[in-house]
């Protein structure tokens, strides 16, 4: 199921990347392409190199189960350890795979509510560069406590103290547009200052956790768990929410109501770290991680009844959250085009947008189009009307380079995944599932693939 | 040590009693100051920055595409000057973490005592090696140190992956099934400290617990003396009859030491009255709880691989009478 899910984030990614480098408007070049378009590009790069080992470990454990190879099984030379090194190889990476586009989300909306563009573009995108290289060089942090060499452990030590560095400069980089700026606050930017005070608790708990001694204490605790959910919620669920709130209008045209945003922030900010907060304490005062109950007179209760009462915040928030969505579906206000006054491209097409995103293609003439385009909008002409035509763009300047028709809607593709999907799922039961399974992945890959005279070329 | 009420701190590593423990949270404590100072400026910076231009901005704001280039080059300034203070704050704590690694790792740390420790679902096994014999002590969840003494533990695994963790001693090290772990500690401070298995081993993780005493060296050398003997023989019919009773439903699994009861699946009962629980530390060692674990175990740490016992009342309470000797 693991290697299922991969394979098609891989197919995600692969697709994000021809996306964002030959696809964009004319005018777009990299130097001008969205923070968050340059997030989810580093992204989906960290996918293609993560993904593999993540892969490679589940297919090897499903083999121990089903046709007794010996990977992990220690009995039969196998090495337990393996799986760790093979999965923190893929899980390291993973959360800053999850973290990333959470920042890009960040960039676009400070700058917004700001009202100027944000501050040090080149740091920020070489930070999300740096982030997405050091990612790779820091998953034996999650093995200090395996007996693994201190020579070793040290390096690692050293790399995971270095990843704050692109980090922090991110988060300079926020505090100084909103330093140049003239705030707005609306619920998308509130999320942003809150992701802020709490994703800085949860560097710092990292620059913690990195050191070996410190994290031979902590490590599998519940001070790692708060370190986590700081990283995590912090880092990527409130700007998360600060994204939904932001491009809400965009996806379905209804505003979503500030007033209940407003709830849904402090109620998750308090919340939250009512929950987390307390969790670094209690980690080192011994509690470790993964327990269904623990001795009384150990300490420990208090701090779990606060974290408990938290959570029950957490929870209300979220069903306000998830209220305001419905509510606003049916009877929130319509949205304009550009409800935020926003000056990158999304926010020229309709709300919600058109099927084909731009009826006409603009061309791009900064990094935030609307707010640099002076009278008319500039248009890229002659792509024909009656076939699905797109305009390819080089890599780097954004200049036309051809034009290229996509091909017909086909069946072949859903029926392609249908019959990887029964593959994948059947290989849970029986290993037989593989090479049976196969054939059907054949037949319709040949079915998509199988080469077709274009009827109709206008120059051949 | 039965009573957890009121031992506030004896699983806890900010109590520390032992030198890894003590250096770790020297370590800590610098981590913590610098960190809160980084995070305090770091929101002084955010209030600045918010109170700084502040007013009712309408959303319809025109955006400022450019700004004074002498802001420009003094906010410039500020955020290159706030990430070389970052880089320099992060080479300081990293130095300080490998002078604490290079005192509590030595390179060949010095033994006067070696404990084997395995760990099983969902117990602790402790072999003690006695230097100049050939014989060895074993027990179970319960192991005592010398105070002052370098103590290394050879740590195994007989199943999943365990982690040994006692916080007020020292961090914690792995028990990794095929591989051969280490770690010496020294208790520095006479005291009884809790620890528990740190890394998810199955269902009953959470109560996978053990104590460590440390006590001083003339204690300790008395407590290994008594741990050497064997069993003693029973002295009434009773205890006689609950012999019979244990070879008969306990010795497959248990190894009294003195009988012919040699077992190694579950813990060594040799001397388990003279421990102060049951059960990894689950519950105190008391008559009435030995009776409850030897009938039903599943009742008080459900999943527990020790099956319940379905001996007549006599019998269970002639096998109790026979356990209360083993001191």
């Amino acid at each position: 199921m693991i290697t299922f899910t991969e394979v098609s984030s891989l197919a995600v990614a692969v697709q994000l990347i021809v996306t964002i480098f030959k696809l964009r408007a004319p005018g777009m070049s990299l130097n001008r392409l969205p923070v968050f378009a340059w997030s989810q590009l580093v992204t989906s790069f960290m996918v293609v190199f993560a993904m593999p080992g993540v892969m490679i470990v589940s297919s090897a454990l499903i083999s121990d189960r089903l046709v007794t190879t010996h990977f992990f099984d220690t009995n039969a030379g196998g090495d337990a350890l393996l799986f760790q090194h093979l999965f923190w190889f893929f899980g390291h990476p993973e959360v800053y795979i999850i973290f990333l586009p959470a920042t890009g989300m960040v960039s676009m909306i400070v700058a917004t509510f700001a009202r100027r563009p944000i501050f040090g573009y080149p740091a920020v995108v070489t930070s999300l560069v740096a982030t997405a290289f050091l990612a790779f060089g820091l998953w034996v942090h999650h093995m200090f406590v395996t007996g693994i060499a201190q020579l070793g452990a040290s390096f690692f030590t050293a790399a995971s103290m270095m990843v704050a560095i692109p980090s922090g400069v991110q988060i300079f980089c926020w505090i100084a547009t909103l330093w140049e700026g003239r705030i707005v606050y609306r619920t998308p930017l509130l999320f942003c200052l809150g992701f802020i005070v709490v994703f800085v608790i949860g560097g710092l708990s990292g620059v913690m956790v990195a050191s070996v001694p410190i994290d031979t204490q902590v490590h599998d605790t519940y001070f790692v768990v708060a370190h986590f959910h700081y990283v995590l919620i912090g880092g990527a669920v409130f700007p998360l929410f600060g994204g939904l709130y932001y491009w809400f209008p965009k996806i379905t045209g209804r505003m979503l109501s500030e007033r209940a945003g407003r709830w849904n922030f402090w109620l998750l900010f308090v919340g939250f770290n009512l929950t987390f907060f307390p969790m670094h304490w209690l980690g080192l005062a011994g509690m470790p991680r993964r327990v269904y109950t623990y001795p009384a007179g150990l300490g420990w209760g208090d701090a779990n009844l606060l974290a408990t009462i938290g959570a029950f915040l957490i929870g209300v928030s979220v069903l306000l959250f998830l209220v305001n969505v419905l509510m606003s579906l049916r009877q929130g206000e319509t949205a304009p085009d550009n409800p935020w006054h926003a000056g990158t491209l999304e926010w020229a097409t309709s709300s919600p947008p058109f099927v084909c995103n731009f009826p006409e293609i603009p061309i791009v003439p900064g990094p935030e189009p609307l707010w640099e385009e002076r009278g008319e909008r500039k248009l890229a002409y002659g792509l024909r009307g009656d076939v699905r035509e797109v305009l390819v763009t080089h890599l780097v300047d954004a200049t036309p380079d051809h034009r290229y028709t996509f091909p017909d809607p086909s069946i072949w593709p859903l029926l392609a995944a249908l019959a990887t999907t029964a593959l994948f799922i059947g290989s849970i039961f029986t290993p037989w599932a593989i090479p049976i399974g196969a054939v059907p992945v054949a037949v319709t890959l040949i079915g998509w693939f199988w080469p077709k005279t274009p009827a109709d070329e206008p120059e051949a | 040590m039965l009573a957890l009420a009121g031992c506030g701190g004896i699983q806890s590593a900010t109590n520390p009693g032992g030198r890894g423990a003590d250096a770790i949270y020297g370590l800590w404590s610098v981590f913590l100051v610098v960190c809160a100072v980084v995070w305090l400026l770091v929101m002084a910076a955010l209030v600045w920055a918010m109170l700084r231009r502040r007013a009712r901005h309408p959303m319809a704001l025109a955006p400022e595409l450019d700004s004074d280039p002498n802001t420009k080059r003094r906010l410039r300034r500020t955020v290159e000057l706030a990430t070389v203070a970052t880089l320099v704050i992060l080479l300081g704590l990293t130095g300080a973490t490998y002078g604490v690694v290079s005192k509590i790792f030595p390179v060949h740390p010095r033994t006067d005592l070696t404990i084997e420790l395995t760990g099983h679902r969902w117990w602790w096994e402790a072999r003690y090696e006695l230097p100049g014999t050939s014989a060895s002590v074993v027990t179970a969840n319960e192991i005592h140190l010398p105070v002052g003494a370098d103590v290394t533990f050879v740590l195994r695994s007989d199943d999943v992956i365990h982690s040994l963790w006692v916080p007020n001693l020292d961090g914690k090290t792995d028990l990794i099934p095929g591989q051969t772990n280490t770690l010496t500690v020294r208790a520095d401070r006479p005291a009884t400290y809790r620890g528990q298995c740190a890394e998810f081993c199955g269902l009953q993780h959470a109560y996978m617990g053990l104590f460590v005493v440390a006590e001083s060296p003339p204690k300790f050398d008395q407590w290994l003396e008594t741990q050497r003997r064997p069993a003693p023989p029973p002295d009434n019919p009773d205890v006689r009859h609950g012999l019979d009773v244990f070879m008969a439903n306990c010795a497959s699994c248990h190894r009294v030491r003195g009988t012919g009861a040699t077992a190694t699946v579950g813990p060594d009962l040799t001397h388990v009255a003279s421990r102060a629980t049951i059960a990894a530390g689950r519950l105190p060692n008391t008559p009435g709880n030995l009776g409850g674990w030897v009938a039903d175990a599943q009742q008080q740490k459900p999943g527990v691989l020790m099956p319940p016992m379905r001996l007549p009342p006599a019998d269970l309470q002639s096998v109790l009478h026979y356990l209360g000797t083993l001191r």
